[in-house]
Parts: structure tokens; sequence; C-alpha cells
């Protein structure tokens, strides 16, 4: 078994080569295919079907009967896969396709996204990685209940862990859901159990171990079909396809026309000049986000889980360096596409003459077939069809299209790439691929952490410590098809604006779960009673203060946005942490001995369970 | 690795390290975007500076610094001769 799994391993270069070989290859075949006129509807299918198979066939191969296998993926992944499947575990729908068009919509300010995004990565590789990986968690609640001596402080942790992961699952869910019902015409509501029957059987029979070789896999999938437009678009517009240096020219311009036609009766009258820092967000927000953002990064259950799986504590430091690097190889191509879709919209859609019909009929045909969907609207009007636009604007009086007519959905800057830079649908139907891998790699992660929550932490260390290896098996991959049921009835039933609150997660983590576990290593007096004060005020305050500031029950504190609400529950919790645990007794003698262990590499991992199983 | 005091000193090592990387990753993930109006005067690589530490020069400078930390952190196990076999 071991043996041939090193095989495997030694592989690992050869395989995925050919993998990404084999996509590269597919995208042409069906590129031929379209020449050869075979229409978009079946493309689409292609797409998502054979992507999809692609995926279940990984995680059917890795199925597994061992735990550590299911946990923590036998502990062999080499650092620089771990860091592709964490940076696919990572890069959810939101970044995928949101991302940029947040970029187009806030300029500068919309940067304390892709900051907040990829700084917290350094707090994992310095404070958390390295030393979970050397206890030998299986769970991050298992490192709370180790260090802070049982079952409350495990207790708690799950909770967390649960509030945390369960409406960033939903979130991923609906964009599957989104993505498969455009691609494949058919209701969301279908879309979303397509995504889910990929997600189960990607996950269900190999656990950790699955999901791990799935996620590199669409981590080759996404980054290929979120580069590409973007280099065949700079390459359109620019001449070089290199669109990360060369959107530096779009943005020029666009400061260009902010410039000229910015003033009163201007055209794009009403406009925050892209690179001016401050205009959507105060400096307080703005650095109060990115510091949320990082720190609630460093403490996500399912990404920290990510680097259990490292051979070693020396391989799980590297990995966090290799996961943000291609991590970032996304990040910084997403304000190209911001640059590019503003300057397209500055110069050929905005300004343009609309007081004829004929006028109407020039503006650029990606403003309807997206009009249609009504992610454009034009003069307060689903911009559908040419006569739609000329009428609503007739009705106010627009003759030339201006900024203040104009909207646009955030979620179109990149998908509407392919249809601006006048490319075949062969890379619309790419990017909708990329941005499905991009969804169910996430939940993949997502649902993992928190079934694995409930059978291990819940189920095998709180209900029955004798369960033996075969029965834990079977309850993990029941209770992982509860939570997957009950996020994707969760998901449909849901009003929509629930899935905000995705961006509330980091603050919940931020304040609940980061001081208990840095301070878990770095502080050796740190104990229980303090852990668990810190966790539960933390939580609390940031709790409080999204509900209050959510339902408008009281003025939010200096102003700070409820995204940001770990700037108070942070520090509540550290605080806390620190003064309880102080008025209390210092832990004990064998619990200072282990955390000392912790902290050097050397050695068998500490936990118990993980040593008999391994 | 028996020696206590030879424990201490390694913690004191590591402790620094963790110092000298916190303080990189404030620098990058605030400080320096305090200035980005005087940045912004800047030109670099055709951006204006403070726009571009944003989209690309902080997210470099984090990928350097992990990679840094994780080296330096690693000489000093061998140092101390706890890193793994």
């Amino acid at each position: 078994m071991a043996q041939e799994r090193d095989v495997f391993v030694a592989n690992l270069g050869r395989i995925y080569g050919i993998y990404t070989g084999g996509f590269l290859g597919f995208v042409i075949v069906l590129a031929i295919l379209e020449q050869l006129g075979v229409p978009d509807r079946i493309i689409g299918y292609l797409f998502v079907f054979l992507t999809l198979a692609v995926y279940a066939g990984i995680g059917i191969l890795s199925r597994t009967m061992r735990i550590s296998e299911y946990y923590v993926a036998g502990r062999r992944v080499p650092a620089v896969y771990n860091g592709m499947a964490t940076a696919a575990d990572w890069m959810s729908a939101a970044s995928f396709i949101a991302m940029a068009g947040s970029l187009y919509l806030l300029g500068y300010d919309g940067l304390a996204f892709v900051l907040g995004w990829t700084g917290g990565y350094v707090l994992v590789a310095t404070f958390i990685a390295p030393y979970l990986r050397k206890f030998g968690a299986y769970t991050v609640p298992d490192f709370l209940a180790a260090r802070y001596g049982g079952n409350l402080a495990r207790f708690i942790g799950v909770m967390i862990l649960f509030i945390v992961s369960l409406v960033y699952l939903m979130g991923q869910l609906k964009g599957t859901g989104v993505i498969a019902s455009r691609l494949l015409d058919i209701p969301v509501n279908f879309g979303i159990f397509v995504g889910l029957l990929g997600i189960l059987l990607c996950s269900m029979l190999g656990g950790m171990r699955a999901v791990t070789w799935t996620q590199v896999a669409q981590y080759i999938v996404l980054i290929i079909a979120y580069l590409i437009p973007a280099i065949l678009m700079s390459a359109e517009k620019t001449g070089v396809p290199f669109p990360q240096l060369m959107y530096s020219e779009a943005l020029a311009r666009i400061t260009e026309l902010e410039q000229q036609f910015g003033g009163p009766g201007g055209y794009l009258e009403g406009v925050k000049p892209h690179v001016t820092p401050f205009t959507n967000y105060d400096a307080l927000n703005f650095f109060a986000l990115i510091l949320s953002l990082m720190v609630g990064t460093a403490a996500l259950p399912h990404v920290i889980m990510r680097f259990f799986t490292t051979p070693s504590v020396r391989e799980a430091r590297a990995s966090v360096g290799w996961a943000l690097f291609f991590i970032f190889l996304l990040y910084f191509t997403a304000p190209a596409y911001a640059a590019f879709a503003k300057l397209e919209i500055f110069e050929n859609v905005l300004g343009r003459d609309i007081s004829t019909l004929e006028a109407v009929r020039q503006l650029p045909q990606w403003v309807f077939i997206f009009g249609e969907y009504g992610l454009v609207k034009i003069c307060g009007a689903a911009a559908s069809s040419p006569e739609a636009l000329f009428q609503a604007c007739q009705g106010k009086g627009v003759e030339v299209l201006n900024f203040a007519n104009f909207s646009i959905n955030r979620d179109v800057v990149v998908i509407a790439t392919p249809e601006i830079a006048g490319l075949p649908y062969v890379i619309a139907g790419l990017v909708a691929a990329g941005g499905l891998a991009a969804a169910l790699s996430t939940a993949d992660g997502l649902l993992l952490a928190m079934a694995n929550a409930l059978s291990h932490d819940i189920y095998y260390k709180m209900i029955d410590p004798t369960a033996s290896t075969a029965r834990r098996l079977v309850v993990a991959r029941v209770l992982l098809f509860l939570v997957a049921a009950l996020a994707a009835w969760l998901t449909i039933i849901a009003p929509a604006h629930i899935l905000a609150f995705v961006a509330w997660a980091f603050s919940i983590a931020a304040s609940g779960l980061f001081p208990a576990l840095v301070l878990g290593v770095m502080w050796k007096r740190c104990n229980s009673a303090g852990a668990i004060a810190g966790m539960l005020g933390g939580f609390g305050v940031t709790l409080f203060y999204i509900i209050m500031t959510r339902f408008e029950l009281m003025e939010p504190w200096f102003g700070v946005r409820n995204i940001s609400a770990a700037l108070f529950g942070m520090p509540v919790s550290f605080i806390l942490t620190y003064v309880v645990s102080k008025m209390t007794p210092e832990p004990s003698r064998e619990m200072q001995e282990f955390v000392e262990q912790l902290r050097i590499p050397k050695g068998e991992v500490l936990m118990e369970d993980a040593k008999r199983a391994d | 690795m028996t020696e206590p005091g030879r424990m201490v000193e390694y913690w004191v090592k590591t402790r620094n390290l963790l110092w000298i990387t916190m303080i990189l990753w404030v620098f990058f993930s605030f400080v320096i975007h305090f200035f980005v109006n005087a940045l912004n005067q800047i030109t670099f690589l055709g951006f204006p500076l403070g726009f571009y530490m944003a989209a690309q020069g902080s997210l470099i400078a984090f990928v350097l610094i992990i990679f840094f930390y994780a080296h330096r952190q690693n000489k000093i196990d061998e140092e101390f001769g706890v890193a793994e076999d």
C-alpha cells in the first residue's frame, strides 16, 4: 500500500503534466468543434460534464479505508502540490468571478481585498501551519482540545468552525448553481444539485486524500481559465500578451478620460478616479478590512487543515509559500481585468450618442448579451435589446450615454471579457469551467472541514471513543452526506442576501479562533480558562457588533463597517485570554512540556490517536 | 536537545526571526500604504507606485517573506539539531 502510494507521489509531475496537456488539448478540440458549427449549448455541456467526470474519477480512484488517509491524506502531499491544492481550496467563486468586478467598481479601495486575502498567509506560515502540523491534528478543534484540556474547548472550536464554514459553503453551492445553470441552460436550483453531485463524488470515498488530488486538478483548470482570456485581451488591446504589466497603459488612459470628461456636464460626471485612494472607503475602513481579512484567513479551518497533509514541518512551511505563490498568479491578474473592462466601457460604451435607434444599434454587442440577463442596466432598465435601451433612455431624455445612467453587475467583468475581446465562445466556456472549478474545490474543502469536525471531534472524541476504524469511516461518510444535503437545502431556501454573510466569516474566525491558536503555541502561560474566555468573548463581541449594525440597532463604532468587526472582537479576545490566564493557575508542567515539544520540528506527531493510526 | 539552556537559546532565536517577519509583514500590509498618495507621484513600470504596491508589490513581498522565513527557520532548526531527520 505504502509502496504503491510512493510510486504515485514520485510520478506526480508526469501525471499532472499529462493532465494539463490533456486539458489544453480538450480546449483546442472544442475550439475546432465550434468552428465546425457545433452549437454553443453542446460546448457548454461538454465543458461541465467532462471536467466534472475527471474530478469525480480522481475522487473515486483515491478512495481509502485508512483513517489517516481519510483525514490527512496520509501526510504524504509534497509542498508544491499542497500549495496548489491550498490555492484551489482558498480561491472561491467570489475570488474567481466577483473580485475583478469589485476592483472595477471600487478602484484602489478594492485592493483591500487583494491585500487582505493574500497577506494572511504570512501569519499562517509563522504562527499556525508548522505547529499544528507538528501536533499532528486531524482537525482544528483537535488542537484546541489537546492544548486547552478537553471537550469544552473542542466544542467551542467546532461551533465557531461550523458557523464560519456553513455560510461560506452555501456561497460556493450558489456559485456552482449559477454557473452550471448558465452553461447547461437549466434552473439554478437544479444546477446546485449537479454541483453537489460533483462535490460528493470527489470527497465521499477518499476524504482528504481524494479532495487533495482533485483540488490540484481544479487549480490547473482554474488558473488556465483565468489567465488565457486576460492574456488574449492584453494582446488585443496593447499588442503585448502580458496583462499584469500592460494594464498600466489602460490605467493611464482611464485617468486621462476621467480628467477630461469627469467634470460637470462631461459624460463621466460623478465618476470616482480609479487610482485615487479612499474614495469609497475611508482610510480607517480600508486598513481595518485588510487586518480582518488577513487574520481571518489565518484562522479559517478549511485552510489550516490543508497544512496537516504535508510529510514534514519543513514542508508545511514551504507549502505556505507555494500556496501564496499560486494564489498570487490569480490575484495579480484581477486588477488587469478590472482596468481593461473599465477602459472598454469608458471608450466604447459611455459617451456614445444614443439619440436614435440606429446609433443605439452601434453599441458593442456584449452590452445586450449581458443586458438580457439583467446584468447591464442602462437608464434604469435592463439593456436587453437596442429597442429596450432606446426606449428607456428616451423616457429619461438621455441623448448621450453617461456614467450616471450605466450600471453593471460585478460578476460581468470576468465573464464578459471573452466577448469584449471578440474571442470565440469556447473561451467563454473555459471561463465558466474555471469558475466551476473554483467553486467546487472550495466547497470540497469546506464540506470536509465541517464533516470531519462532526465525525472526528463530536462522534469519535466526545460520543464513542471506542469506535472501530471501519465504523468511524462509515460515520464520517454518512455525516459528510448529511452536511452536504443540509447545506444544499439551506442554499435553496435561504433568501439571496444571506450570501452577503460570507464576508463576516473572516471577522468571526479572526476573533473566535486566531488568538487561541496563536497564544496556545507562543505563550506557555496561556491556560484553558483564558483561552475559553477569549474565544467566547471575541466571538461574542464580533457577533454582537455584526448583528447590532446589520439591523441598525446601533451606530457603527467610529464608522467601522461590520465586515471588519474583528477590529473590535480580536483585541477583546487577546486581552481576555491574557487577563483570565493571569488570574487563574498556570498550566501543568506536562502541558508546558507539550508546548515545548510543539515548538520544535524534531520528533513524532504529538496526537495520541494519530500515532496509532499512522 | 536535552540541555535546557540550548532550548531557551533556540526559542530566543526563533522568536527574533518571528519579530523580523512580523515587522516586514506590518510594513507591507499597512505602513507602506499609509503613503499611497505620496507614492502615487512616482511612476514605476508605468504604474503610479502607490497603486502598484497594493496591486502587486506587497503581494510579491508576502511570497518572498514566507520563503525567507521558512529558509531561516530551517537553518535555526539545523543549528540546534531539532530539524526532522
